[in-house]
């Protein structure tokens, strides 16, 4: 460890560090613009330059420079003052001044650094620079004139993303930061661009010219449209959301966050439900909440529980779920599911359905095995973390399923289970790869287990996990991968067909007399039978409420505060950035409210309580945040016949990354991004020009 | 004045046969193998005590730069890469060298490798040398034909390859580690050092870049001694250097000479003397476009050596003089410069990056006199914040001669300037273009 002084203040920094980091060990600020602590190092903006006792009287990019023991460092002395102050005057000569109308004011580091750095004129009397734009896509704006060259975004695109299409054209001053060949960024961890972005030169095209940074009230929460729980940053603005970044959390996100949960928020804004429905022959008509209430519980008089059913949707907070769990058991009814797309999901121990090795533990494995999942689309910042592991050498990895570029290189065993065969009995030679690794893992993913042969491949890959020490006492490998941000926490309730209970294909086809949908939409809703009432309950006019006899609206995610279990199995509070629209509310309360009309008070009345009940229904609830090493001893798997494996190539779970839940289907920029990556329309041919 | 028995390149003008014969019968490729017989230490130790310094521009003792590398490979290859992208402003030896004498250097580049333990050695040529690419890639055909380099190079057990590659002309890659971005495939720009390339160098493998000049002269030292070489010249400006002469003289040429010979010696021995006699003298860049211009009132006594013109603020460099009589227009000339290398710059940090634009702009408006005479002193202020700051040394590469104008023409410049003002300047004199 070395030990350096930086202004008179002595610290030890771990073997490997930097000179910057060893000054912001000891307290110090050093700006900079190139250096990135998650990215390589680039030393080209010089201006984190600082003074080194006993080296060549000049000030050396401390970003770059290794701590050393015995180093004497100035941080503030006259040599160090004049670097960045000249660094400082180079980069605004060739930046336009045009911060009045820059997305970035305000939260600029160039603004806020020459500031504390900067002269305060510029000596400059020549023409500035100008660079063309580039177009990368629907979602990320660019000034190129703005930009100083940093590197970051290239990068960013280079090593964290793993997609290696932005460049360097042309050199000196000429030098522009661009795609080569114009395309749109073909990355689902585009919009980080714009975080890491220094400048104004990258900004969020969606939400170009909409606010000021300090007119936002920002608000921290959980990203819920997909299972990973990413910590995120509400930016509203009266009832608006304006926009949602990430926040730091290593244990989750690092500071990524993808595209869809990103940019989906204009989704909610856009086909809500903001007031009670009520189907009058054969129509939706406006009505009351009274009125909504006293219709459902007009249908449910005399019915008997085993006609009822409830089905839990993918974006759920555990609050709702939980009220729906009791409202149905207080109306007798045990037909509960959470799974619209039928994954065989075994929940008679917690390990069997979450992802064990926690998502900062992919960074301690040394091989991996992907079975029938994309962690590509399904989790991005996931898959950033596998990229991660990847990138620090030695990890080979492998996947069954259809083959797609998860950008880092990965051996193809097959299309479907069979390809378990040989790794089970050894004669593939991944399988000796996984044995001879100290920590292998593997990522189980929906595509295996919604289908048909779901419980023998889940009892499939726990055997083959047992059997190449993927499970020890101080490590579990076995991991599965969820796509919906409420599967973990609804399994961990328990929102399954109790004993006698249905099942939601069970539940179809006329299997219940009344339907309550709590925000589903993604199974298919043409096979609810004809005569079946359907209560949605959500905020989004999509599938379900299309079909309802009844519709009460519900909150959306910013709009609640509510608690989450991602698919490692921690549970996540987020919290209410804005009210819900109109007369919607927030969904564990119109439980609670429909439950005392029909006589069923639920027994909490504010949201301590909920979580009261909560704790006692699963003990995770009470340790928000936190998620407990894993290890496994117990060996025994769960049930499944392997004989019944069929031949069938796994189907992924996402085909559209951009279109997977109400909200991103009602957004414009998701569909854009759709249109653009998913089904992309080949340009109109070039009319011949009439001269 | 050096005797012709002292010179090293004997074929510097191309009067004989460049090929392996003409090679042999000037003496090079004679006992290579008992040279290298010698063993790697004894090879380091005489260059050491020849006192050879690099004679790409920097001046770092050659001997010394062999001894960095590793004594003992850890499992990596070790490369030698010689620099043969020869761009700077004025400098025209390494040319020479690779069309008149290239066997000097192949044979150089095998004993460099082995003294550091290399058993393959890349050239990087000049995009533009094409026809000297095509003398070189000859002369290591005929190397390899005669078994000097390849499997068992000379008999000596030391297995050599030796690759040519040749640049796409960018000035920037003649920067060390641009030059092994550029080898490997990427971007010529320069890397951070730490590490060097000496620890991290080609494809990560511990690399030793030399110059042309600097391998070339080595079979020859080795052949000659230490003593021999490190008698010429002057104490820690031991040896002959190649200068070449150019500008306003009246035989422009490159010549081999003892380092410290009187500068106005070297320019009336070898180049006839300046254009119109000493006397019309203006100036003189000593030492290839990046170093400072020295008037003649320096020119008249100093020395050319590394320390001499370090004392003078110049710099030897690559031992390009160009010289400049009356007639030139000081200003457009190193204006011209400042053009040069913001046309070079490779754009990866920013003080060069924006620097060398700004000071372009700046001197192309001196040229004219259209500034004010505050100007000189910020662009003054512009070269000091460029200096130094930068990843590499191109930054002070085009610092350095605004440097220089600013220091012995100042006057020139006021009077530009006021000329410019009172509306009585005089169309300014075409520079040679």
């Amino acid at each position: 460890m070395p030990k350096l002084t930086v202004d008179g203040i002595e610290v030890e920094v771990p073997p490997g560090s930097n000179v910057l980091q060893a000054c912001e060990a000891a307290g110090f600020e050093i700006p900079r613009f190139c250096y990135h602590e998650r990215l390589s190092v680039a030393g080209n903006c010089r201006m984190c330059l600082v003074e080194i006792e006993k080296a060549p009287p000049k000030p050396f990019a401390s970003c770059a420079y290794p701590a050393a023991e015995g180093m004497v460092v100035h941080t503030d002395s006259a040599m160090v003052r004049n670097a960045r102050r000249g660094v400082m005057e180079f980069l605004l000569i060739n930046h336009p001044l045009d911060c009045p109308i820059c997305d970035q004011g305000g939260e600029c580091d160039l603004q806020d650094q020459a500031m504390g750095y900067g002269m305060d004129h510029s000596r400059y009397a020549e023409n500035k620079r100008a660079v063309k734009d580039k177009n990368l896509g629907p979602l990320v704006k660019t000034v190129m004139t703005r930009c100083i060259h940093c590197t970051r975004c290239i990068r960013f695109a280079t090593e964290i993303a793993g997609v290696p299409e932005l460049g360097a054209t042309a050199r000196g001053e000429n030098m522009e930061v661009g795609t080569y060949v114009e395309k749109a960024l073909s990355s689902e961890l585009s919009g980080n661009l714009i975080d890491i972005c220094p400048v104004g030169a990258l900004t969020s095209k969606p939400y170009a010219f909409t606010a000021r940074p300090w007119e936002l009230r920002k608000t921290d929460s959980i990203d819920v449209l997909d299972a990973v729980g990413a910590a995120i940053r509400i930016d509203a603005r009266g009832a608006e959301v304006l926009r949602i970044l990430p926040r730091v959390n290593e244990d989750v996100n690092e500071e990524w966050l993808g595209d869809k949960s990103r940019f989906a928020v204009d989704g909610l804004k856009r086909r809500r439900l903001d007031r009670p429905w009520v189907k009058r022959d054969g129509r939706l008509a406006a009505a009351s909440w009274a009125e909504a209430f006293a219709a459902i519980a007009a249908r449910l008089a005399g019915l008997a529980g085993e006609r009822i059913g409830a089905v839990a949707g993918d974006l759920a907070d555990a609050e709702s779920l939980i009220a729906l769990k009791d409202l149905m058991a207080a109306l007798g009814s045990a037909n509960l599911d959470c799974r619209q797309d039928g994954a065989r999901l075994d929940a008679s121990r917690r390990d069997f359905y979450t992802f064990n090795t926690g998502i900062a533990g992919i960074e301690e494995a040394d091989a991996l095995l992907i079975i029938g999942s994309n962690p590509r689309r399904e989790a991005p910042v996931l898959n950033a973390r596998i990229r991660k592991r990847w990138n620090g050498g030695h990890f080979p990895i492998a996947a069954i399923g259809p083959e797609a570029d998860l950008t880092y290189p990965v051996s193809w065993l097959g299309e479907g289970p069979q390809a378990l065969v040989g790794l089970q009995d050894g004669s593939h030679d991944f399988a000796a790869i996984l044995r001879a690794a100290k920590r292998p893992m593997l990522i189980l993913g929906q595509g295996a287990l919604a289908r048909p042969d779901g419980q023998a491949v889940l009892a499939a890959c726990w055997r083959l996990a047992a059997g190449l020490g993927m499970l020890t006492e101080d490590w579990h490998g076995f991991n599965v991968l969820h796509t919906a941000a409420a599967r973990v926490g609804a399994l961990d309730l328990g929102f399954l067909p109790g004993p006698g209970g249905k099942g939601l294909a069970q539940m179809l086809d006329g299997g219940v007399d009344l339907l309550w949908l709590l925000g589903a939409d993604e199974f298919d809703i043409s096979r609810i039978g004809a005569e079946t009432f359907v209560v949605y309950q959500g905020h989004h006019g999509d599938a379900g409420a299309a079909r309802a006899d009844v519709i009460l609206p519900g909150a959306a995610y910013t709009e609640k505060s509510g608690t989450w279990v991602n698919t490692e199995g921690r549970a996540q509070r987020g919290f209410a950035a804005t009210q819900p629209p109109g007369e919607a509310r927030e969904d564990w309360r119109i439980l609670r409210a429909f439950s005392d009309v029909v006589g069923r008070t639920l027994p909490y009345g504010d949201l301590a309580a909920v979580r009261s009940r909560l704790e006692a229904a699963h003990p995770v609830f009470g340790r928000t945040g936190v998620l407990p090493r894993f290890a496994c001893t117990d060996h025994s798997g769960p049930p499944g016949d392997p004989a019944v494996l069929s031949e069938a190539p796994f189907v992924p779970a996402v085909a559209n990354y951009y279109q997977t839940d109400p909200i991103s289907r009602a957004s414009a920029t998701m569909a854009d991004c759709a249109a653009t990556f998913v089904h992309p329309v080949p340009a109109a041919p070039v009319p011949a020009a009439a001269e | 004045m050096l005797s012709d028995a002292d010179r090293i390149f004997t074929n510097l003008y191309g009067l004989h046969d460049w090929g392996l014969k003409g090679a042999q019968a000037r003496g090079d490729w004679d006992g290579t193998a008992a040279i290298l017989e010698r063993g790697r230490e004894a090879i380091v130790e005489e260059m050491k005590s020849s006192g050879l310094r690099g004679r790409g521009g920097a001046g770092f003792p050659t001997g010394m730069k062999w001894s960095f590398m590793p004594k003992q490979s850890d499992g990596r290859p070790h490369y030698l890469v010689v620099n043969a992208d020869e761009s700077e402003p004025g400098t025209c030896k390494d040319r020479d060298i690779l069309r008149h004498d290239p066997h000097k250097l192949v044979e150089g580049c095998l004993i460099a490798s082995f003294a550091m333990g290399a058993h393959v050695c890349y050239i990087y040529v000049r995009g533009e040398f094409y026809n000297e690419a095509l003398h070189l890639q000859a002369a290591i055909d005929q190397a390899y034909e005669a078994g000097l380099i390849g499997r068992n190079a000379c008999g000596s057990g030391w297995d050599f390859d030796l690759y040519l590659h040749r640049g796409a002309g960018a000035y920037i890659c003649g920067e060390e580690t641009a030059l092994l971005e550029s080898l490997e495939g990427k971007k010529g720009m320069p890397r951070l050092k730490p590490p060097f390339p000496a620890a991290v160098g080609l494809y990560g493998c511990p690399t030793t870049v030399n110059n042309v000049e600097s391998i070339a002269v080595a079979p020859t030292i080795l052949r000659r001694g230490a003593a021999w070489f490190s008698a010429l010249g002057r104490p820690k400006n031991t040896g002959t250097k190649l200068f070449c002469i150019s500008g306003h003289v009246n035989k422009p040429c490159t010549v081999e000479e003892e380092l410290g010979i009187p500068l106005r010696e070297l320019i009336d021995t070898y180049a006839g003397g300046v254009r119109g006699g000493w006397d019309n003298l203006l100036a003189v860049i000593p030492g290839g476009a990046s170093v400072p211009v020295i008037p003649k009132g320096i020119c008249d006594t100093v020395l050319m050596d590394f320390d001499s013109l370090r004392e003078v603020r110049s710099g030897l460099g690559t031992g390009a003089v160009i010289v400049m009589d009356r007639s030139t227009d000081i200003i457009k000339a190193i204006a011209r410069l400042s053009q040069f290398y913001k046309h070079e710059s490779c754009g990866q940090c920013t003080p060069c990056r924006e620097g060398t634009g700004w000071m372009m702009r700046v001197m192309n408006r001196m040229v004219a006199g259209r500034a004010e005479p505050a100007e000189i002193d910020t662009l003054e202020q512009v070269t000091r914040q460029v200096e130094g700051h930068t990843i590499c040394a191109l930054g002070d590469a085009a610092a350095w001669p605004i440097q220089g104008l600013i220091r012995h023409f100042r006057p020139e410049m006021e009077a530009r300037i006021a000329a410019y003002k009172s509306g009585t300047a005089r169309p300014t004199a075409m520079a040679a273009e």
